[in-house]
């Protein structure tokens, strides 16, 4: 059976041995110890899992590892740095977009790929956009919010 | 004699099934407490109706288990002497927020900042007994009983620094966690108080607070504690609990509910590499190396079982009117009576009469059911998501014969419940696997199983009768609600003439608590129903239930959400429609305005904006009520529009979030929230009670824009068209 035996995560070379048919969310949960990404539904339908590979978000839970090996991966605990939070993290906390928490990182990742790709979306593209990711807590209009926030803090900040 | 911070009802069933004498031991709890925390200071909340709080095994065993804390417990405080405060809980972080606002009414009496609070939650071997988080209970109860631990404490501080300092305790105050005199002398860190005392002050609900006005962290926008760990992905919830040598569990389900197992062939499974097959009885499962490998070994089973005919969905409201079903206690029937119904309706001028149906939905918790299970020595430590965790420990500790004390439960903050967690499935599952394989085991449900096998909010049968003269007096009332509940079941509305009935019926699907229980279903049926009679007498709808109804709080609210919403100053254009609702639960109180598009030709609706009032008393924390009230507006948006378990002869035929539609981004609606504080009112919960007054708002407005009166919980799964 063919195995993964390295993986490129939030900027450093992970080495492991799984099975390449394996997905990707249980890697990095259960071999990597990076549990910050969820599992929600095992279909891709929820954004629990979603990750950026090779920069666009990708729902890892139906993701085998084995298309993943050789390609940039960036998940939630690649974010802060050094105790700084991500613009996005900050947003997050600032709106209150977040209630009992499970899906937001899977939201943080989702938001990712969608301000690398638009620096000011308005609303309607938010929405477009995020429509993958579910909080069934129902923070939706708060997590608009926080997008649009970070948003603006990271053209402030020129990144 | 009855504890005032107790309830009069207790919205869940199953909590009364046992009950034990008092087994209270000054010297006993002294010594448990400072096991579990070293020196210090504890002030305990002592409850004195202790038969409704606990369902323990007898005192005996627990004390030759080393002491558990006493069950007339209700929570506790601890300073220690390096001046940490932590307070002791049974309740669970859901999402609901407490571990924040639970901090602040601490804070509050203690004179500190939040930050200096730790709070030990939902652990069963370091928290008193707690029936469960439910019922919105945690913030008239906990709340309640903490704040009066944290006064006593800032007291017994008081009293300890007058005599250290041999000063008089008039001339002392605390502040920012220090006991000072004036200009600052003497001062004493609370830590510096504590060191070398192992005092235990037992206090009731007697211990006077601060009143809400002069309130400083409590009623503030307080940020959520431990925010940090969520938005970097840290927190560890129950899924994410790693053991050393631990491996993966999983259950072979049957192919339909209520089929039992014939044979099963294990021999592939077993072949596979690192995998071991459990099988007992009806029960079959596996441990694998990764989950992966798990799902490999179930697939890997031959196992032939006997399934039961079992009805469908199409028939499933017939079948719930013409089964009752015996039920006592909580669950049980429920009735009242109040003049003749049959004298006001000829009395009125106008009738109506209509069903309501309710189907049944999916909690989704999006973090499903999931447990680690590790024995040791013979005795059992789960990390679990439940709202029951000294319910789960009692399952657990029965399924292995087993006493309570040996059993450990800890719940992390959970990935949500919404009432549909109050089971132990998962840490039953878990921890029969791991007693069987020798080894820690991590179960998690898949969604599939989370869909199937867990329970849901009971679907049902409403009837509604009512009759009004013409200046909108209602004259008659009755309401028959067979099988979704009876909370809520009474009306806010005056009525002379009134018969409100609750009907148990015999349910085919496993159902259980969902947020606001029958609340939803019994609201949208009256408020629904109230909305046809102002039609039909042509008063407005909001001027009609407000001459009906003598409840200030409710009145206040409705005025409230209509005057943010603008009711009753434009007209609706073609094509939308504007809807008003309201109601009380849980000594909370709720107004929504909609305002929705509707249209027959394209069969589409789409709910624009949500104008919601509420009103629960002093508000702890005013940012985070928000949140619970737009959160329930929108996951009741699900409810009330489209979701719908569908089943037929035993099986779930949409459990797959591809076939089970819950609300996303883009079904959210403009919402504008109101909140009326009540600071001279106890605090009520919060959680649950916005939920119920979305639907018939939604609903009436889909009238006003279509005149199509829906009746059915969802209203419109398929769009307008096929209803």
């Amino acid at each position: 059976m063919p195995t993964v035996k390295e993986l490129h995560i939030n900027g450093s070379k992970r080495s492991l041995d799984a099975d390449s048919e394996r997905s990707l969310l249980s890697v990095l949960r259960d071999d990597l110890d990076l549990t910050g990404s969820k599992y929600g539904c095992g279909e891709g339908s929820c954004g629990a899992c979603t990750v950026l590979l090779d920069g666009k978000p990708t729902r890892s839970c139906i993701t085998p590892v084995g298309s993943a090996e050789g390609k940039p991966i960036g998940t939630i605990e690649g974010l802060a740095h050094d105790g700084k939070l991500h613009p996005i993290q900050e947003a997050f906390l600032k709106t209150g977009a977040l209630q009992c928490g499970y899906c937001t990182p899977g939201m943080i990742m989702s938001a990712m790929g969608l301000l690398s790709k638009e620096a000011e979306p308005d609303r309607d593209a938010i929405v477009r956009f995020m429509g993958g990711n579910i909080c069934r807590c129902g923070t939706y209009p708060r997590i608009i919010t926080a997008i649009e926030q970070a948003a603006k803090a990271l053209k402030g900040s020129g990144k | 004699m009855k504890n005032q911070l107790l309830p009069d009802f207790l919205a869940e069933p199953e909590r009364y099934e046992l009950s034990e004498d008092r087994c209270f031991s000054d010297e006993l709890s002294r010594r448990t407490f400072f096991r579990i925390v070293g020196s210090g200071i504890v002030v305990a909340f002592l409850l004195r109706d202790a038969d409704a709080q606990d369902r323990q095994p007898p005192p005996v065993q627990r004390q030759r288990g080393g002491g558990s804390l006493p069950k007339e417990i209700g929570a506790w405080l601890h300073i220690g002497e390096d001046s940490a405060i932590t307070v002791y809980t049974g309740k669970v972080e859901i999402g609901q927020n407490i571990r924040t606002s639970l901090t602040q009414v601490v804070a509050e009496e203690l004179r500190v900042s939040p930050s200096r609070i730790s709070m030990t939650m939902a652990d069963t071997q370091k928290v008193p007994f707690d029936f469960g988080t439910a019922g919105s209970q945690t913030t008239p109860m906990m709340a309640s009983q903490l704040r009066r631990v944290a006064a006593a404490a800032r007291e017994l501080l008081l009293d300890l620094a007058a005599k250290e300092g041999k000063v008089e305790r008039g001339t002392l105050t605390v502040t920012d966690g220090k006991v000072i005199g004036p200009d600052s002398k003497p001062s004493f860190e609370f830590g510096k108080l504590t060191q070398g005392k192992k005092l235990v002050k037992l206090i009731d609900d007697k211990v006077p607070t601060t009143p809400a006005e002069k309130w400083t962290v409590a009623g503030k926008s307080e940020p959520k504690v431990e925010g940090q760990a969520f938005v970097t992905g840290a927190h560890l919830y129950a899924s994410d609990i790693k053991r050393p040598g631990m491996v993966f569990g999983k259950v072979l389900r049957p192919p339909a509910l209520k089929a039992e197992l014939v044979s099963v062939q294990t021999k592939d499974a077993e072949a596979l590499p690192g995998v071991r097959v459990i099988h007992e009885g009806n029960f079959v499962g596996v441990t694998a190396p990764t989950d992966h490998a798990a799902a490999k070994a179930v697939a890997a089973l031959h196992a032939e079982w006997k399934t039961t005919p079992q009805i469908d969905g199409a028939d499933l409201f017939k079948h719930l009117k013409s089964r009752p079903a015996e039920a006592r206690g909580f669950g049980g029937p429920s009735k009242n009576v109040q003049g003749s119904v049959k004298e006001g309706l000829d009395a009125a001028d106008k009738k109506v009469e209509a069903a309501y149906t309710i189907a049944y939905i999916a909690h989704v918790p999006l973090e499903p059911r999931a447990a680690v299970a590790e024995w040791s020595e013979g005795k059992l430590t789960v990390w679990t998501g439940t709202q029951r965790p000294f319910g789960v420990r009692g399952e657990l500790a029965t399924a292995f014969g087993i006493p309570a004390e040996s059993v450990r439960v800890i719940v992390p903050d959970m990935g949500s419940g919404y009432g549909g967690k109050h089971t132990g499935e998962a840490a039953l599952e878990a921890a029969r696997l791991a007693k069987a394989a020798g080894k820690p085991v991590k179960l998690v449900w898949t969604r599939e199983e989370e869909f199937t096998w867990a329970y849901f909010r009971p679907a049902g049968v409403i009837e509604v009768t009512a009759g009004a003269k013409k200046d909108g007096t209602l004259t008659a009332w009755e309401f028959h609600n067979y099988n979704s509940g009876a909370s809520a079941l009474r009306s806010p509305y005056q009525a002379t003439n009134q018969h409100v009935e609750f009907h148990p019926a015999d349910s085919p699907l496993r159902q259980g608590s969902y947020r606001a229980l029958a609340a939803t279903a019994n609201h949208f049926a009256r408020e629904s129903h109230l909305d046809d009679l102002a039609h039909e007498l042509d008063l407005d709808p909001l001027a009609f239930r407000l001459k009906n109804l003598k409840d200030e709080r409710l009145r206040a609210v409705l005025e409230a959400a209509a005057k943010q919403f603008g009711w009753g100053h434009a007209k609706p254009a073609d094509g939308q429609g504007f809807g008003i609702a309201g109601g009380i639960e849980k000594g909370s109180y709720v107004a929504t305005c909609a305002e929705v598009e509707a249209n027959l030709q394209s069969g589409r609706v789409k709910v624009v904006r949500v104008a919601t009032a509420f009103e629960c008393g002093a508000i702890l924390n005013p940012d985070n009520l928000k949140n619970q009230i737009e959160g329930a507006n929108m996951m009741a948006l699900g409810g009330a529009l489209f979701e719908a378990i569908q089943f037929a002869n035993g099986k779930i035929l949409n459990p797959r979030l591809s076939d089970y539609k819950v609300p996303r981004f883009g079904d959210a609606p403009q919402m504008e929230t109101v909140l009326l504080n009540r600071k001279d009112l106890p605090s009520a919960g919060a959680g649950e009670t916005p939920i119920v007054a979305l639907a018939p708002a939604v609903g009436n407005a889909i009238f006003q824009a279509t005149g199509l009166r829906l009746r059915s919980l969802p209203m419109a799964p398929k769009g307008l068209k096929a209803t």
